[in-house]
């Protein structure tokens, strides 16, 4: 049961990144799209301001929860996607200081330097995940001592890419709406045509995706054992044609809302379908790691569940306040007068 | 060169890097809270001005910090994966809760204050810098809990072929752990204190904004002393401890030999690790090493051949690592008493002044040592007395690991340029003057 419970919160520690730190790296992915002036540049950056950064902590908290509770998947899973997981650190590392840094210095080029980090490294990492988490739904060549049996190729497969495209364009439709809620003008008027074109390949590779995935994946059949969790795909469905809804409709918190829904739900779909596996071997179901055969002692997983529970909803409650703190959009004026990068 | 030494080389590098802006961040963060709290309190305008300027070189420090940290976290799982099946059940925990009680509020803090000076009161305002501060130093005590751990592992039991959590509370009270805290916390508020009186000298010096940086140099004369003084008292225990926990380390950074009574520290020596002795020694203080360990002149101090070979750390970088960073103590409380006993007439001690820039590299080398001592001084084991170090290491490839360590050095090197860069430049520059300000921007300080 203490398994299951750690397995459910692996799941939502990721969607909630993917969801969080989705709209950023959409939005870093489209930089040189939208932004057409320094200005545009600045609303941009300062439109995730305020967040990235502790959006981010979600990831470290998804890579910490796998470690305390799945010592032994995180082992295998991180050793294993060595040369991807260190591209992505990387790519974050230059975003990070991207923010922080190209504003500090007057000079276009200096801020061209930034600019191009801080669009490498939105693309870089929204394309990885993507990559890596089809490949863990779908399974990887693992052997019996958790060695990894395979290169960065292996893990390009058909599959693989069509999760990394599904993954940018999820993001970067998620980033376009974030800027229409963010923005105001032509800055506006270009954010919202960015979500409505992309949302149309978006659309079409998430079908894809979901198709793709009941041959090259056992989701769906696992997912079909236990049908009261089809409701996750439905939400990722209903979150993709919703959005579209809602952007027509002018109603920009609720299309970002809808588009959170859609991230969540395909990263809960894909979660819920491989249980109770976390890293499926493709060589051998015998070297699968399971949140039973990977898990910590019960008092490991019990303390920190106590952790969790006290913590987490306090972590939401000041990060929610932060976001309805800086809501309204970002304007020349507010660059004037108060601080920002 | 193998995997192992590739890792290990890594692992150096990322965490060294790492450590060059965690110790400013740690003690910064307290002292940007100060003096917004003595601004809130008073409505002296200096002091908001002391906040931003502080608070601006604060953050620039800030990011870098926070970027390289994730790669250590997530390095346990892709170098050293042996490590974390072995372990994770405890290490990992303590990781984990770093993260969700400290790292959390941090990160969303910093942002919040960076941003909220217009859309704050100054009261919440305040709030948020002291739960940066908090945070952060909550975060420390998390991560040297967890390192606390690989030095003296306590509270586990193995079973099911890894360490399993035994007593929670007996990791997180471990006396190791709070000595390790308490030193590590000393030693980086002893850096941001220098980093300050430096800056603050080099433009008392040229007469810049005179009034300003005296205010700065006096906020930071005090802290300076406090944290000196308790750095040397304090390190003394860290030392102390090691005799009881870690007899291989202590051996080591006195590159002591033979096992005996009445144990003497030589004030000059050179370890000789072939031959098992020193091949110098002079002036003989008898008894001292004793003393120092047990309390006690009689007291027998184990020697370093009373272990394996293989069981004991390089002794040379140890060994001097140790003399390097007592040495500074030293020297900075020497130094913090000056700048405490010239506070008021700083401008006319114009050596000091002049000598307080050059001093700012000297606590972030100390800091640097410290590490080196506690981490290379713990070889060859991982978790001291349970692991070796050789044990830990993922079944990666050369190639891959030759590869992110090239990149790391690269990319850590760039970006390290860049921010000494830029924090060289914004010190330089100095303090927005507040005679230009009030003409640039005539609206109110805060909107609420």
């Amino acid at each position: 049961m203490l398994e299951t419970i750690w397995f459910a919160i692996w799941g939502v520690a990721w969607a909630v990144y993917f969801m969080l730190d989705g709209f950023d790296l959409g939005l870093g992915t489209l930089f040189p799209f939208l932004a057409k002036s320094e200005l545009d540049k600045r609303i941009m950056v300062n439109a995730m301001g305020p967040y990235w950064d502790g959006n981010e902590v979600w990831l470290i908290t998804a890579g910490g929860v796998t470690f305390a509770a799945f010592p032994h998947t995180y082992a295998v899973m991180f050793s294993g996607l060595y040369t991807p997981l260190m591209l992505l650190l990387f790519a974050l590392i230059l975003r990070g200081v991207a923010f922080e840094f190209r504003g500090k210095v007057d000079s276009v080029h200096w801020r061209s330097v930034w600019d191009g980090c801080l669009v490498v490294g939105s693309f870089v990492p929204a394309l990885l995940l993507g990559v890596a988490f089809s490949n863990i739904f779908a399974g990887i060549p693992i052997d019996r001592d958790g060695v990894f049996q395979g290169n960065l190729l292996t893990l390009l497969n058909p599959y693989g890419l069509c999760g990394g495209v599904l993954f940018v364009l999820g993001f970067a439709v998620h980033g376009a709406l974030w800027l229409a809620l963010k923005s105001e003008g032509e800055l506006q008027g270009r954010a919202v045509r960015m979500a409505k074109t992309l949302w149309i390949p978006l659309a079409a590779v998430a079908v894809a995706f979901l198709a793709a995935s009941w041959f090259a994946t056992r989701l769906w059949q696992n997912l079909l054992g236990r049908p009261v969790l089809l409701v996750l795909p439905l939400l990722a469905v209903a979150g993709l044609l919703l959005t579209r809804l809602f952007a027509a409709k002018g109603a920009w918190w609720k299309a970002w809302f809808a588009s959170s829904a859609f991230l969540v739900g395909a990263a809960l779909f894909g979660v819920a379908g491989m249980f109770p596996n976390l890293l499926a071997s493709s060589l051998d179901p015998a070297a699968s790691l399971t949140a039973f055969n990977s898990a910590s002692s019960p008092l490991t997983l019990e303390i920190m569940l106590g952790v969790v529970l006290c913590f987490l909803p306090v972590v939401i409650g000041y990060q929610i306040w932060v976001y309805a703190r800086f809501r309204g959009p970002v304007t020349a004026e507010s660059l004037d007068q108060g601080p920002a990068y | 060169m193998d995997v192992l030494t590739l890792s290990r080389l890594q692992f150096a590098v990322a965490t060294l890097f790492h450590f060059l802006f965690v110790p400013l961040t740690l003690g910064l963060s307290l002292i940007v809270a100060i003096m917004e709290t003595l601004y809130v309190r008073s409505g002296d305008e200096d002091y908001k001005r002391m906040t931003k300027f502080w608070g601006k070189l604060f953050l620039v420090n800030f990011a870098i910090g926070v970027v390289t940290g994730i790669t250590l976290e997530f390095q346990f799982g892709t170098n050293w994966s042996r490590y974390s099946t072995y372990v994770g059940d405890i290490f990992g925990s303590l990781l984990a809760i770093e993260a969700t009680v400290a790292f959390f509020l941090e990160s969303t803090f910093i942002a919040v204050w960076f941003f909220g000076w217009n859309k704050l009161s100054p009261k919440l305002h305040l709030v948020t810098i002291w739960l940066v501060a908090i945070a952060s130093n909550i975060s420390a005590f998390w991560i040297l809990c967890a390192n606390a751990w690989m030095q003296h592992p306590v509270g586990y039991v193995i079973r099911n072929g890894r360490a399993e959590l035994a007593n929670f509370f007996a990791i997180i009270t471990q006396r190791f752990a709070i000595l390790e805290l308490v030193h590590t916390l000393g030693g980086a508020y002893t850096l941001a204190g220098f980093f300050v009186l430096g800056i603050s000298a080099w433009h008392l010096i040229r007469k810049q904004q005179v009034a300003f940086f005296k205010k700065s140099f006096r906020v930071a004369a005090v802290w300076t002393l406090v944290f000196t003084l308790f750095e040397i008292g304090q390190g003394h225990m860290n030392a102390e401890i090691l005799s009881t926990t870690q007899p291989t380390k202590m051996a080591a950074v006195e590159s002591h030999w033979e096992t005996r009574s009445n144990a003497p520290i030589y004030l000059v020596s050179w370890p000789d690790e072939k031959g098992e002795k020193n091949v110098v020694q002079a002036l003989e203080v008898p008894s001292l090493l004793s003393i120092l360990a047990h309390y006690d002149a009689s007291a027998e101090v184990k020697g370093l051949r009373d272990f394996p070979a293989a069981e004991r750390p390089p002794v040379l970088p140890v060994f001097l690592s140790f003399r390097a960073m007592v040495g500074f103590g030293f020297l900075f409380l020497g130094v913090g008493v000056l700048v405490f006993w010239k506070r008021n007439q700083i401008e006319r001690t114009t050596w000091l002044l002049k000598v307080l820039p050059w001093m700012i590299p000297l606590p972030y080398l100390a800091n640097e040592l410290g590490w080196t001592i506690a981490e290379l001084g713990r070889q060859p084991w991982i978790v001291y007395g349970m692991m070796k170090t050789s044990d830990a290491v993922s079944p990666i490839s050369t190639g891959q690991v030759a590869t992110t360590l090239a990149a790391f050095v690269l990319v850590y090197a760039l970006l390290g340029a860049v921010d000494f860069y830029l924090l060289y430049t914004i010190a330089r520059r100095g303090p927005v003057d507040p005679a230009a300000r009030a003409k640039a921007e005539p609206q109110p300080a805060h909107a609420e």
